[in-house]
């Protein structure tokens, strides 16, 4: 085994446990934050690895970095430190739910049956800032354009839901 | 190289913990983090399909779409934790039934 994949499943076992830490965790809102920024940091590892650099520190940035801490900062601003719902109530509509998906997971794991080629070797460059900020600007710029909008309209309209009263 | 069968594996394994998450928590903090958990794991794939066919950047333009989705995702979902919890004391997914038959 090389370095490489012995990299790749260390972090993706602490991908799938961390996630795992963030479903199952009952007590702490907090806690499950924090697994979800480990998760989130794993993937970034992953995408490295994959020689998707670019992707990787973005995914550190804006995962790791904005949405978790804004996560973070409802949590406490809702002080919900304790997640006092009673468990145990609706058992038998939680087992199904969570049976259901694990049906879901268990199709997708036997589409992989069919093999797939192997990865070939990449081209220079492959992955980086230089590669993808080209194709952002020249063949989806289109798509940049529209994802400005959404920010836009996210903004607003995070803004106007989470305003006390409006005059 | 891994095989990108593992890679895909590992999607399939995070995406089905995600929508276990939705299906069976009633937290609604812990349920739009399942959803970042999901968006997440549909990224891996992108990735790792990319990396099959590296002539072009498809995918990796493709995760970084995704990446401003789930952001403002996000922004507007917290927007209205926020302002459920302003009106109801409470983020717990029962107590907002108004539109359930």
């Amino acid at each position: 085994m090389t370095v490489f994949s012995f990299l790749f499943y260390l972090f993706a076992a602490m991908a799938v446990v961390s996630a795992l830490a963030m479903v199952l965790n009952v007590r702490n809102t907090v806690a499950a934050a924090l697994s979800l920024v480990v998760t989130m940091i794993s993937l970034a590892a992953i995408y490295v690895l994959m020689e998707a650099h670019l992707v990787g520190a973005i995914q550190i940035m804006v995962y790791a970095g904005a949405i978790v801490v804004l996560f973070l900062f409802v949590v406490m601003l809702l002080n919900l430190r304790q997640d006092a719902f009673a468990p145990g109530r609706q058992w038998l509509v939680k087992s199904g739910a969570a049976l259901v998906g694990l049906l879901i997971g268990a199709q997708l794991v036997r589409l992989l049956a069919t093999p797939l080629p192997v990865a070939p070797p990449l081209p220079e460059g492959f992955g980086g800032y230089r590669a993808v900020g080209i194709a952002l600007y020249t063949d989806y710029v289109l798509l940049v354009e529209m994802a400005s909008l959404l920010l836009l309209a996210a903004i607003v309209g995070a803004l106007i839901l989470a305003k006390r009263k409006i005059e | 190289m891994v095989p990108i069968e593992h890679v895909i594996g590992l999607s399939a394994i995070l995406f089905t913990l995600g929508v276990i998450g939705v299906a069976t928590r009633r937290n609604l903090i812990i349920v739009l983090m399942s959803i970042e958990l999901m968006l997440n794991a549909v990224n891996l794939a992108f990735v790792g399909f990319n990396r099959l066919h590296p002539e072009n950047l498809d995918g990796q333009i493709f995760v970084l779409m995704v990446i401003a989705v789930a952001a403002s995702e996000v922004a507007v979902g917290l927007g209205i934790v926020i302002s459920m919890f302003r009106n109801r004391d409470s983020v717990d997914l029962e107590e907002v039934s108004l539109l359930k038959w």
